[in-house]
């Protein structure tokens, strides 16, 4: 019991945290802590969407970053129509560009889902080592098409003009595009906790531990596999289109094998199969990398044994550490 | 005569140079316990695994129901009645006992793409759960994570899963291998408590339990079926005496 207690606590403390945050900020005096906490909380989602293939599915998988970057562009190449005011696709039916994000987000939510079905559909087929080679494959084939795409800037990438607009709120202010990001946030924590107890989720559990054993007793396992892999997509792709509005630029950078690593390493460092670990991961990589980026450009060099330690010594990651080493999340 | 549950015909399977099973035909009738036994590396678990749909046999047939199964995958065949238990027991071992169990059930229940609500809340469920938590004897061990039990309370397990599919023919794969002379009785009496309810077919080594349990019994050796028949039958079959239960006057 008290193990449930304490981890109750870590995370009303955490979410207590998170609200306050641009308030605290302006009372330290540094503001831009909101924006480097928007970054937090943007890689933050797409690391708990990593951790539902990986930690609760068994499914590593390097290619995140293309369902991060597709969302992105999603929202970055709508914006760019709409500045242009030329279509986006003219034929059959007209497409404009848009600024809004009631358009854009869902758009870019669609399209990353659409592509994990493309890509899920292939890459389940195999597992193990296969699996990660061919989701990294994947990205890599996407991130060299952007860059391939004059049209769109190509290897320079593209600028919006400005941040997509939402009724009544202006996303151009940092502290309203904070709060819409942590929203957000806490409606897929909310899901995915809802998700992973779930009897699809209890599939997908069954699935990471013995997937043979799963078809034998009469779950067609490809199906739920592939059904939780496109959710992950998809938001990692309204994560994407989260931090194309944050930066206002999108490169294809964004979906470098590279970018997939470090969702990884977020998704480790907070702890696999924890839901909430990722976050902790995402805001320990960006604050780390923000501190000893200050001292020395190769602050990885610092990073790496950081993580080794966490890796040798905290099997569940920082979460695991911070709520008990008992606590089984799945 | 009635078609049997099972039919399997000409099946042939090899691994290489080494041939698993050779032109095998067998039939099992609805409501007996038949038992497989052959020495180690006769194909037992190879057949079973042909029947269940881990392995895809090289040639043959098998009928399972009156309906031809060869090619059906693994999830197919299991919604039409059949379940297995392994020899190397493959429960899950991450997850709690009754979740492992929540799952077999589960899986019975049409499909599981339900998002919101926890499994556990599904009245039909819980009751299932609670009848094979018993039937098994671990309610008192429900919440332990699977991995953590004994190897005699997995296997236990192992049974309760495939039971708690309700299937038609039930494929145990040597169900009280290493298991302590307290298991082996705990699991005699379940197999018993099947009989009168479904269709097993037993990989054993267990001779006694066998000669108790089973109301007809095939004798593989070198993947071929070298005698078929009632259990007084197979004691006295001569071929069977000699190339498995060892003649008395053997010199040794």
């Amino acid at each position: 019991m008290f193990q449930f207690d304490r981890q109750k606590i870590c995370l009303s403390i955490g979410a207590l945290l998170l609200v306050l945050l641009p308030l605290l900020a302006s009372l330290a005096g540094e503001p831009y802590l909101v924006s480097l906490f928007s970054r937090i909380l943007i890689y933050a989602l797409a690391a708990a969407s990593l951790d539902l293939i990986l930690g609760y599915g068994g499914l590593v998988s390097l290619g995140h970053a293309a369902f991060f970057g597709i969302g992105a562009y999603v929202v970055g190449i709508l914006s760019f129509h709409d500045f242009e005011e030329s279509a986006l696709i003219a034929w059959p039916f007209l497409i404009p560009g848009s600024d809004s994000a009631l358009v854009a987000w869902p758009a870019a939510i669609f399209i990353a889902a659409l592509l994990a079905v493309f890509v899920g559909a292939l890459s389940l087929r195999t597992s193990g080592m296969h699996f990660i080679m061919i989701t990294l494959a994947f990205a890599q084939m996407l991130y060299f098409f952007f860059v391939a795409l004059e049209g769109y800037g190509g290897d320079d990438g593209l600028s919006l003009f400005s941040r997509n607009t939402l009724p009544a709120l202006d996303l151009g202010d940092d502290t309203q595009f904070y709060y819409v990001c942590l929203t957000l946030l806490f409606a897929f924590l909310y899901l995915s906790a809802r998700l992973v107890k779930s009897p699809f989720g209890m599939v997908i559990r069954g699935c990471r531990e013995n997937e043979k054993r799963m078809q034998s007793l009469g779950f067609p396992t490809f199906r739920y596999k592939l059904l939780c892999f496109v959710i992950a997509g998809a938001a990692a792709g309204l994560a994407g289109a989260l931090n194309a509005n944050q930066v206002e630029y999108v490169s294809p950078g964004l979906m470098h094998w590279t970018r997939s690593g470090i969702i990884l390493i977020m998704v480790i460092l907070g702890g696999s199969g924890t839901l909430y670990g990722p976050v902790l991961g995402a805001a320990a990589f960006l604050l780390l990398e923000e501190v000893l980026s200050i001292y020395t450009e190769h602050w990885m060099l610092y990073f790496g044994p950081a993580l080794i330690l966490v890796v040798l010594f905290a099997r569940h990651g920082l979460y695991g550490v911070l709520v008990g080493k008992e606590k089984r999340h799945g | 005569m009635a078609e049997p549950l099972l039919r399997i015909e000409n099946l042939c399977k090899s691994f290489g140079a080494v041939i698993a099973c050779r032109d095998l035909s067998l039939e099992v009738a609805e409501g007996e316990v038949h038992a497989l036994i052959g020495p180690n590396g006769a194909g037992k678990t190879t057949l079973l695994n042909q029947i269940a749909g881990d392995l895809a046999p090289d040639s043959g047939r098998i009928y399972f129901n009156g309906q031809e199964i060869t090619h059906l995958p693994l999830h197919r065949r299991a919604h039409l009645g059949l379940a297995r238990s392994y020899q190397i027991t493959s429960v899950f071992p991450n997850l709690s006992v009754a979740e492992n169990l929540q799952l077999a059930i589960q899986a019975h229940q049409g499909h599981s793409f339900r998002f919101w609500r926890r499994g556990l809340s599904d009245p039909q469920l819980c009751a299932e759960l609670e009848l094979s938590l018993e039937r098994v004897g671990l309610i008192k061990r429900a919440d332990d994570l699977a991995g953590n039990l004994s190897h005699g309370e997995k296997k236990q397990l192992e049974v309760g899963m495939a039971l708690a599919c309700k299937p038609k023919l039930l494929l145990l794969d040597e169900p009280m291998a290493g298991m302590g002379p307290g298991g082996t009785v705990e699991m005699h009496k379940l197999i018993l408590q099947l009989k009168r309810q479904m269709t097993v077919l037993l990989v054993e080594h267990d001779m006694d339990a066998i000669f108790a349990l089973a109301d007809r019994i095939t004798v593989l050796i070198y993947g071929e079926v070298a005698a078929s028949g009632t259990v007084d039958e197979i004691r006295n079959n001569p071929i069977v005496r000699q190339a498995y239960l060892g003649e008395e006057d053997e010199p040794c």
